[in-house]
């Protein structure tokens, strides 16, 4: 399927130039430059000391946690990691940021030169280019009301990495499945765990337009503020929206920066006093340049984890699954874990892959717990659902008994046997009993049967009914199915 | 000015820990001495009650037997309102942190609390570190011991001031560019800057970050010596402190041989401008030098003309930047509501007329476009001064020259020629830059003239990072040859 | 050097302060003086200096070191209330 041109662009006259700035948190334990935790939720001004909050005399240190999730996030994007990066000071004057500067990289970045392939909804694969990753501290948060500003700094000082992206995103959906992939990716490192929601990954956008196939960018607006990931194709569409309709006009886009509001789903520009900023970045003087040398990076490099794709990979040619499968159980790192200890134990990897992509995430889903599936009292264990899977594959319980097992060994913590036997759900498989029944039921409707053995295949479904409606629906369908087409097929008139 | 003078740090200490006087008695003497010379506003707090409970707890240990562990037992000391002690005001001389009390103490006085030194107070300086005569104290100025009616230096003019009056045997000052030479040339007392990380910076309010470093002032080498001996050494809470050990900086100095040490004579720091007793002052000093069997070597630093300029552009640049925190907004001084510009904007008011300035011309240095003419350029040239040192220290052991190229100034002299101000770190600017150690010592006054009395004159050593050992031992020789104060 | 006013309004605006026209001028003056002293730097060839070696930037291990008394600086601020440090609204 094509990618949809951008709305209102007049038939794809105008063709949008997207980048993305996108800020993570690390996920340390304290903060990038004093001891303080970065736990989230905890009561205001409650995790901070002199260092974040900028005290006279106050000292950073660099936190070694923070410089190797950096430099793992750095090496699985494929950028080219400085052996010597400089962290710089880049000023300006807000209530959150408490040193009136904040401590990050500039000219010479942690990072420089990746890419990340993102796979489009039609199936092909584009690779988008990043530009720079780079460590920097994250400001305190400031809740505007009429009657003032209230600042918390528990946030301020959590480390985080900047990744700028290179302007090659060529829609709102590209741009979308570029943050979905990052995040997988990051995700997958236990890096961060990209939580939107809770600010852990924070999302900037440039874009702007110029006519389809000219060489030349037209001017770039940022929208900022965007903080979930379904408003992130929202926000895009609004800005190309718009400026397709300035350029339209005949007129300009002016660069300024635009504030996304979800509440009216539009963005408005940020009015400043200052025409510009100017940072007046230099060298932080605090602050040794980091050192990476090749034999640390190439410690963390042996120890990077398998990459989503790869994983994705590697479950289409061991598992032989069809490539949905694989994208869907590599989703997540926890889920692609629990699939292959499940596939471990139970020997047909796509039936596994069935009942995890089915009802072992839908019930995870109800149960708001995604897919760690960790429900009280004991998390379902991959090896429980192989031992289902098995009791099914057996003849023990029919199909949809196992759907009903499962639910209710994700709700009391029971195993499969015990469930199965409380609510006596075996389902009879024993072909002698079967065959009295199957027999009642032919004698019961010569009609059907002749009209079965006359050409009208469709009535199998009948006969099985009603095997099913004379057993208290305990019989192994297949079985019965196989049985009755050998006695229909068998008997004379 | 009363000739009475504290006992020297570390005989005192040695009395303490023999139980032959008390700590208790030592701080009483410094605190009834910092009334008597309030006229010369060396204090901007005294920390009565605190000191006298710190002394009563050393004594109690002495008398429980733990005196080996305190080298500094019982001794009072004065200390730069700029270094954080807890519990207290650290001012910084500046309006904006009058309201402020440290959370935290500084490394530095962590380490003199350990030693059983007592800090008696906390001294006056120019607004956060700036200036070069303590004038630009927004609490009024310090006097010069010697003569009142000038100044004392600056910007540690309080810490020198006080041990100068004989308050205090010690005090701990800092320097970003000659503010604890300065001052102990100015006052006759002993002042030193140490190498660039040689002292952690924690908890010393930042001025010029790559140039700051805590100094020490005594009424004697050894007993500046021993100070910087305890505050020493590298410290986790300081990233860019030296992993190099501290080492005995303070015994057996009197033991050290000067024959054979090669001492260097920038020929670029005897031209215009020197006043010439302070001339006569270091010529002396080189012939006692000499006749010790030093060798005397003709040097050259070919860059030092360009330091000030340097100095202007990089140290107040990082000036500009670690001014920004003080907004009104956690701590310190706040004024005005409307709205939050607003308060921006009145709370920074409180800045004296110096800082403005600083802040002004710091910004501007890195502001777009300037940022490569006037910063990368002061960086680049500082890197050639710190070549010049190189170059000469391949060849010499220390350095000797003038600390200022004039003795102390009036009050009010240079308030209004703010480049006239700077022109007095002419001497003591490079070392900072170059992050090299250095020290004043005193040698003997200027002649009594019609226009002016009998000043102290300061002469200068420097070498190369870490030699601080060397100089200590060079100006303990050149200490016992001084010229006395009535010379 | 010459530093114009507007210039010298222009930096006092980044580093928030305010001057009155009588210090715009002052400033005007001494900023230009003290610039024209330093300009002396352009004449001088410092070639591109090769990065001086310096010494490894020291790390911190990953640990909660959580600071004692946080109250303290809540006290110490001019305005907190409820929890939170407190500031005139921000005009935007």
């Amino acid at each position: 399927m094509p990618e949809a041109a951008a709305p209102g662009a007049a038939d794809g006259k105008w063709e949008p130039v997207i980048g993305l700035e996108v800020h993570v948190q690390l996920s340390t334990a304290s903060k990038i430059f004093c001891g303080c935790s970065t736990a989230y939720g905890a009561p205001p001004n409650t995790q901070v000391c002199p260092i974040c909050l900028g005290y006279p005399g106050a000292l950073p240190v660099l936190n070694a946690g923070a410089v190797e999730l950096a430099a793992r996030a750095a090496l699985a994007l494929g950028c080219e990691i400085h052996p010597r990066s400089i962290f710089a000071r880049k000023h300006y004057f807000y209530p959150d940021l408490p040193k009136g500067y904040q401590i990050s990289q500039y000219d010479r970045p942690l990072a420089t030169g990746g890419k990340l392939a993102i796979r489009l909804d039609d199936g092909s694969a584009k690779t988008i280019r990043i530009t720079r990753v780079h460590l920097e501290e994250d400001a305190g948060k400031s809740t505007h009301a009429v009657e003032g500003t209230r600042v918390d700094f528990n946030r301020c000082g959590t480390p985080l990495i900047e990744i700028v992206s290179e302007p090659d995103l060529a829609s709102p959906r590209e741009a979308f499945l570029y943050l979905s992939a990052l995040k997988r990716a990051l995700e997958y490192l236990e890096v961060s765990d990209c939580n939107m929601e809770e600010g852990s990954l924070r999302c900037d956008a440039n874009v702007s337009l110029r006519s389809r196939g000219a060489a030349r960018l037209g001017t770039k607006t940022e929208v900022k503020n965007v903080n979930s990931f379904r408003y992130v194709e929202a926000a895009l569409a609004f800005e190309i929206e718009r400026q397709a309709g300035i350029l339209e006009r005949g007129e300009a886009v002016v660069h300024e920066t635009l504030l996304w509001d979800s509440a009216r789903g539009e963005a408005r520009p940020m009015r400043s006093k200052e025409l510009s900023h100017d940072y007046r970045y230099f060298p932080e003087p605090d602050l040794e340049p980091l050192a990476l040398e090749p034999g640390r990076l190439s410690a963390i490099r042996d120890a990077l984890p398998e990459s989503p794709g790869a994983r994705a990979d590697r479950f289409v040619a061991q598992y032989g699954l069809p490539a949905y499968d694989a994208a869907v159980l590599t989703a997540t790192r926890p889920l692609a874990d629990w699939f292959e200890a499940a596939a471990a134990a139970f020997a047909d990897a796509k039936e596994v892959s069935n009942w995890v992509m089915g009802e072992v995430l839908r019930l995870a889903n109800e149960r708001g717990e995604a897919v760690t599936l960790a429900p009280a009292p004991r998390p379902l264990a991959p090896a429980a659902l192989a031992g289902l899977l098995a009791l099914k594959a057996a003849g023990t319980i029919s199909g949809s008994a196992a759907k009903e097992v499962l639910a209710a060994m994700v709700e009391t913590g029971k195993d499969a046997a015990e469930i199965i036997r409380e609510r006596g759900l075996e389902q009879v498989s024993d072909s002698a009993a079967l065959s009295a029944e199957i027999d009642a039921v032919i004698a019961a409707h010569p009609d059907e049967v002749a009209a079965f053995r006359g050409g009208k295949q469709g009535l199998i479904g009948f006969f099985v009914g009603q095997v099913m409606k004379r057993t208290g629906g305990q019989a192994n369908p297949q079985l019965v199915n196989q049985l009755l087409r050998e006695k229909l097929a068998g008997q004379e008139g | 000015m009363s000739s009475r003078r504290p006992r020297p740090a570390a005989a005192l200490a040695s009395a303490v820990r023999a139980g032959e006087t008390t700590a208790a008695s030592a701080v009483d003497a410094a605190l009834e001495r910092a009334r008597e010379i309030e006229h010369l506003h060396a204090f901007l707090s005294l920390r009565e009650a605190a000191a006298r409970e710190e002394a009563a707890e050393i004594d109690r240990r002495i008398a429980a037997g733990a005196g080996a562990s305190l080298p500094l037992a019982g001794v009072p000391v004065a200390v730069k309102d700029n270094i954080a002690v807890a519990g207290g005001p650290t001012t910084c001389g500046s309006r904006l942190l009058e309201p402020y009390v440290s959370p935290f103490d500084a490394t530095a006085i962590a380490r003199l609390r350990e030693a059983g030194a007592i800090v008696i107070g906390k001294t006056n300086l120019d607004e956060f570190a700036m200036g070069s005569s303590t004038e630009n104290s927004a609490f009024g100025t310090s006097r010069n011991p010697h003569d009142p009616t000038r100044v004392p230096g600056g910007s540690s003019g309080g810490s020198v001031a006080a041990v100068a009056a004989g308050c205090v045997p010690v005090a701990l000052g800092s320097e970003t560019g000659g503010s604890v030479r300065q001052p102990a040339a100015f006052c006759g007392a002993v002042g030193v800057k140490p190498t660039y990380g040689r002292v952690s910076r924690y908890g010393l309010v930042a001025f010029g970050s790559s140039l700051d470093q805590i100094g020490t002032v005594g009424a004697t080498v050894e007993d500046a010596a021993l100070l910087l001996s305890v505050v020493g050494g590298s410290d986790p809470h300081d990233a860019t402190s030296a992993p190099v050990p501290v080492g005995d900086l303070a015994s057996g100095l009197d033991e050290a041989a000067i024959a054979g040490t090669r001492i260097g004579w920038p020929a670029e720091y005897f031209g215009e401008g020197l006043d010439p007793a302070i001339l006569a002052a270091c010529e002396s000093a080189r012939e006692a030098l000499a006749n010790a069997g030093a060798e005397i070597v003709e040097v050259s630093l070919p860059h030092s003309p360009y330091g000030i300029a340097v100095y202007y552009t990089v140290a107040i640049a990082e000036a500009s930047s670690n001014l920004a925190r003080y907004d009104g907004v956690r701590y310190g001084l706040r004024v005005g509501d409307g709205d939050l510009s607003s308060m921006y904007l009145k709370t920074r008011a409180a800045f004296g007329a110096e800082l403005k300035r600083r802040i002004m011309l710091g910004t501007y240095v890195l502001s777009a476009g300037y940022y490569e003419a006037f910063y990368g350029k002061g960086t680049a040239v500082r890197a050639r001064i710190r070549g010049d040192f190189d170059h000469a220290f391949a060849d010499v052991d220390a350095l000797l020259c003038p600390t200022t190229p004039t003795p102390a100034f009036p009050i009010g002299e240079k308030a209004d020629d703010p480049l006239a101000m700077y022109l007095n770190d002419i001497y003591t600017v490079s070392a900072n830059l170059a992050g090299i150690p250095a020290l004043s010592l005193p040698w003997g006054r200027t002649p009594a003239r019609a226009d002016r009395p009998a000043l102290p004159i300061g002469i200068q050593l420097m070498g190369p990072d870490f030699s601080e050992r060397r100089l200590f031992e060079l100006a303990r020789f050149l200490e016992r040859q001084a010229p006395g104060p009535d010379a | 050097m010459s530093v114009s006013s507007d210039d010298v309004r222009h930096i006092a605006r980044l580093a928030r302060l305010e001057l009155t026209d009588e210090e715009v001028e002052r400033f005007r003056r001494e900023l230009s003086t003290i610039l024209d002293y330093v300009e002396q730097l352009e004449t001088l060839d410092a070639g591109s200096a090769a990065e001086p070696p310096h010494p490894d930037q020291p790390l911190r291990p990953d640990a909660v070191e959580a600071w004692g008394d946080v109250a303290a600086l809540h006290e110490a601020a001019p305005d907190f209330h409820d929890g939170y440090f407190r500031v005139p609204r921000v005009i935007e």
